[in-house]
């Protein structure tokens, strides 16, 4: 598996996704925002966490329109795989790879601790790794996590059993306590939650290593 | 442009003593000019010259076989072994979080985070220790939600981890809140960069953001004249960008790669003038500035207010100019400004032009070196009467740590801890909450324990014995984790150094600090004074924060578990009950009364080394210290979930804040081992009880852990939220 993880001005979770990615046994390529194509034989595109463009003007907004994110949506639209978390997930909605937006928590405060996901029965393979019910702990670090639909987009992500995770006690006021989506072709998955920093035992559990390892079994072979 | 005429009025605005003037009249030969007056005193302002305390500051033990580098740089340095070395520092932004709490707080993180990355260290770890007033006064609450989310939001974004910190609340502090803020960073030991610049006619390279009117005069107070002289007044309270900041970080470091940078310092206080007088004067050379080139944000700015701007995120550097295409290639790469504005040059001044006039023509050697020094007269603080006990009534004990938890001091600060990022970058092995906060070493076996001390009415009642004990329950937080203390960085909080009484707690503290590191072999390589915290007439507490690092070498080394059902509680250390200016008495009883316990510098070591000698026998640990055995068993029972039983019900063994002590849980076996050899080694060790069950029990007294854990969890936001 090939992975590229996207580098852009205050990203700051690059690095322990690409950690993430590599212990997992891929093989990754750091790619600037400026740059205008992805490397050749990507197989997955990691969006990562942080405050890219200082969250300026709309968490993503700025992101969403480089260079390189165009290079991702025609990526994506041809069917490739891309993972985007926290920051990422904002940045993936803003492109319109994935429905939605994120709001201000609705505590108004920046929230970082570990809370409960449940895993919904979601056919895609980041979840491969879970059993569709499971409940696993995973950290949140953000201050604009509360995802917000409307009400027929939410019954189309029901319908479609889009909806990857929801949180059991839901911290920041997302509609439907969805923490995660994925596209409709079920290859682009955003979540607020950050599995890499749940992916090994120094961490203090390892929730987060499944969706890494899951994803290493269905794209090495592909 | 004309510079106003030099008056006496204006000399006083500057916050210059009229035999200081006179000094700058015997140095320069002539009247200074308005942009060099402003450069004498920001030079000279007790901020960046230390002047009332750089007497005591040096009796500080800074040495060791540890110390790559001690005080006098942007950070100390310390080394790690396998070629890496800690750079950290703690510096306080008090005044500036009372005015404006958020970009107070957050310009805070953001200098610190900056002097750790100047030396060519990627921020790893950032902490705070926070004071401020009563809980029920007017301004607390405010201040508290807006430094916490000024912390957060720099370091939130910045991107580094913040693992750990401290908060309290005293009336003494209702005028003058305190926000210290601590950063280590992780380097190569060989690849340190430092102040000093080097070479004649070389580059000097200004980095970073735009230079505009903030925060001139942060060092200096505006009179009459003084806003005449300035055309558009901003506050003096500096506004941070940590986007920016972050791309200085990412951009300072690939840049030190490229074997750029020959000196490099950050614009902090007194911004250009500190910087380029500080790179100067450590070189040995002059400095000549072309201000036109500085790049500017705002219109029409003056030398004067160029000089004195403390606009964040920006640095100075003393280049290679044969490498000049690829350092500007990194800069232009992250969107940030690259200008040469001056030059090196082999005569002593400090020559500043702007148009084509010289609005500065200093002697940069003294300048830099010879800024007034106080011996300052000073009286040692009168012994504390020793508390009588028996004054202390006599009240159910779990009464008494129920009175503890409900109290913002005590009481856990999720709510505090929970709006910082506390795991990015994925190394975060114990996040704040409970002891000192651990990272590992990205890529290493190795992990970096981090704590932030000082108990303020101790101080008070007995600065050498408060100072020693800031030192001492430093160095047992990190022991209790595993860790061996490899050094510390101070920041010293004080009222009016020109009062003998203020003094006389600046000396006494130095002196329990300088004793104590000594001892414990924990040399202070960084630090911060901060003066003249008084509010009419009014002092805060003295606190000098102590913050230290300790390593542990292994995985294996560290100390990280909580406590089982079955597990034993054994108390290290020897327990006399003393509950002179006790957390108990304070919270309970509403009384500052009493001596400061004694801390015994040898028992310390000797417990410490016995804890990390026997780490393999121990589960969990904690060190005992404000609240005594009953807080510190409460905490870690709370932690893991599980109830605890202690034999004794008696006030002064549950809440006494005897030092040199430690709670710690393991099985039977590793009980019976440790006893044994406790007692080949001469410490105290008693069994004081188990954990089991679902109660929190002292004696006969009782309550259910989940009413108690309520009650700590919810007491901080109920008060302050």
């Amino acid at each position: 598996m090939h992975a590229a993880v996207i580098v852009f001005p205050g990203s700051n979770c690059d690095r322990d996704l690409a950690v993430a990615f590599e212990k997992a046994g891929a093989k990754v390529s750091m790619v600037w925002h400026k740059d205008t194509e992805l490397p050749a034989g990507v197989d997955i595109v990691g969006i990562p966490g942080g405050f890219s463009f200082g969250d300026y003007l709309r968490c993503g907004a700025i992101a969403a329109n480089s260079p390189i994110c165009q290079s991702v949506v025609r990526h994506a639209e041809r069917g490739g795989y891309a993972l985007g978390i926290c920051n990422g997930f904002q940045v993936l909605t803003e492109t319109g790879l994935l429905p939605g937006a994120l709001r201000r928590n609705a505590n108004l405060k920046y929230i970082c601790k570990p809370v409960k996901l449940r895993v919904e029965a979601c056919d895609t393979v980041y979840l491969k790794g879970y059993e569709p019910g499971q409940e696993i702990t995973i950290p949140i670090a953000h201050h604009d996590g509360n995802y917000y639909v409307d009400d027929a987009k939410l019954a189309q992500l029901k319908d479609e059993g889009r909806i990857a995770f929801t949180y059991v006690d839901n911290p920041n006021g997302s509609v439907a306590d969805i923490a995660g989506v994925v596209s409709k072709n079920r290859r682009v998955l955003g979540m607020m939650p950050h599995p890499e920093r749940m992916a090994e035992p120094a961490h203090g559990g390892t929730d987060g290593r499944a969706m890494f390892e899951g994803l290493m079994d269905a794209l090495a072979t592909a | 442009m004309t510079e106003p005429a030099i008056t006496e009025d204006l000399i006083e605005a500057h916050g210059l003593k009229p035999d200081e003037y006179q000094r700058i009249l015997e140095i320069i030969g002539r009247e200074p000019s308005f942009t060099e007056l402003g450069i004498f005193s920001a030079m000279w302002n007790e901020h960046c010259s230390y002047k009332s305390s750089k007497k005591w500051l040096r009796t500080l033990p800074t040495e060791g076989p540890q110390v790559i580098c001690g005080p006098g740089e942007n950070a100390g340095v310390i080394d790690i072994g396998d070629n890496q070395a800690v750079i950290f520092k703690m510096e306080s932004h008090n005044h500036p979080s009372y005015i404006e709490p958020y970009q107070g707080a957050a310009t805070g993180v953001g200098g610190i985070l900056r002097d750790v990355f100047t030396m060519g260290a990627r921020p790893i770890a950032a902490m705070n220790s926070l004071s401020f007033g009563a809980v029920d006064h007017h301004k607390t609450r405010q201040l508290v939600h807006g430094v916490v989310e000024g912390i957060g939001g720099y370091g939130n974004c910045f991107g580094v981890p913040t693992v750990g910190g401290e908060v309290r609340f005293d009336p003494a502090y209702n005028g003058n809140c305190l926000v210290n803020a601590f950063a280590a960073g992780l380097a190569d030991a060989d690849k340190i960069f430092y102040s000093a610049a080097s070479g004649v006619g070389m580059p000097v390279v200004y980095l970073g953001a735009k230079t505009g009117r903030d925060g001139v005069g942060g060092a200096t107070m505006a009179s009459a004249e003084f806003d005449e002289t300035i055309e558009e007044k901003r506050p003096t309270v500096q506004v941070g960008d940590p986007f920016t900041e972050k791309r200085l970080m990412e951009a300072t470091l690939e840049l030190m790669q490229t074997g750029a940078v020959i000196s490099i310092q950050d614009m902090g206080a007194a911004g250009l003038t500190c910087s380029a007088v500080e790179m100067g004067d450590k070189g040995g050379l002059g400095v000549k500035l072309q201000l036109d080139d500085v790049p500017q944000r705002e219109e029409n700015m003056t030398a004067y207010e160029m000089m004195l701007s403390e606009s964040q995120e920006r640095m100075l550097m003393v280049l290679r100019p044969e490498k000049e295409a690829e350092a500007r290639a990194v800069f232009e790469k992250w969107d940030l400004d690259f200008a040469i504005v001056g030059e090196t040059i082999a005569e002593d001044r400090f020559l500043i032009l702007h148009g084509n006039e010289v609005k500065a023509d200093l002697p940069l050697a003294t300048l830099s070196g010879s800024a007034p020094e106080y011996d300052r007269p000073w009286e040692a603080t009168a012994p504390a009467e020793p508390l009588d006990a028996a004054t202390v009534p006599g009240i159910d004990p779990v009464d008494g740590l129920r009175a503890l938890i409900s109290s913002p001091n005590y009481a856990a600060k999720q709510w505090i801890y929970e709006q910082y990022d506390t795991m990015v970058m994925a190394d975060t092995v114990r996040t704040p909450g409970f002891g000192a906060g651990v990272i590992r070493v990205h890529d290493t076996g190795k992990m970096l324990a981090f704590t932030s001390d000082v108990t303020p009415r101790y101080v008070k009642a007995n600065p050498a014995m408060g100072g020693k004990q800031a030192v001492a329950e430093a160095y047992r937080n990190l022991t209790a984790v595993g860790a061996t203390p490899l050094a510390s960085t101070d920041n010293l909080n004080f009222g009016n150094p020109e009062k003998p009484e203020i003094m006389g707690q600046f000396v006494g503290a130095i002196k329990g600090i300088g004793e104590a590191v000594a001892a414990l072999d924990m040399p202070i390589v960084s630090g911060n004074v901060s003066l003249y915290n008084e509010t009419d007439g009014a002092a805060i507490l003295p606190t000098p924060t102590i913050a230290a690092v300790g390593l542990i070498k292994t995985e294996d080394d560290a100390i990280l578990g909580l406590p089982r059902d079955g597990h034993v509680a054994l108390l290290i250390g020897d327990t006399q009950g003393h509950l002179g200016q006790s957390a108990l008495l304070a919270e309970v009883f509403n009384r500052s009364e009493g001596d400061a316990p004694t801390v015994d510098l040898a028992a310390e070591k000797r417990n410490g080394d016995f804890i990390r000698a026997n780490h393999a026998l121990i589960k969990s640990c904690t060190d005992l210290s404000d609240g005594g055995l009953a807080l510190a068993a409460f905490e870690m029972a709370e932690a893991a979930g599980v109830g605890i039983h202690i034999d004794t019900d008696d006030m002064a063994q549950l809440f006494g804040e005897d030092q040199a002590r430690y709670l710690v849980a393991c099985n039977f076996d590793e009980a019976e081992a440790l006893m044994v050899a406790a007692g080949q080694a001469g410490v105290p060790i008693h069994s004081v009880g188990r954990f089991t069950g679902d109660q929190v029990s002292f004696g006969a007294s009782s309550a259910p852990l989940s009413e108690l854990s309520a009650t700590y969890r919810g007491a901080f936001e109920e008060a302050l939220g």
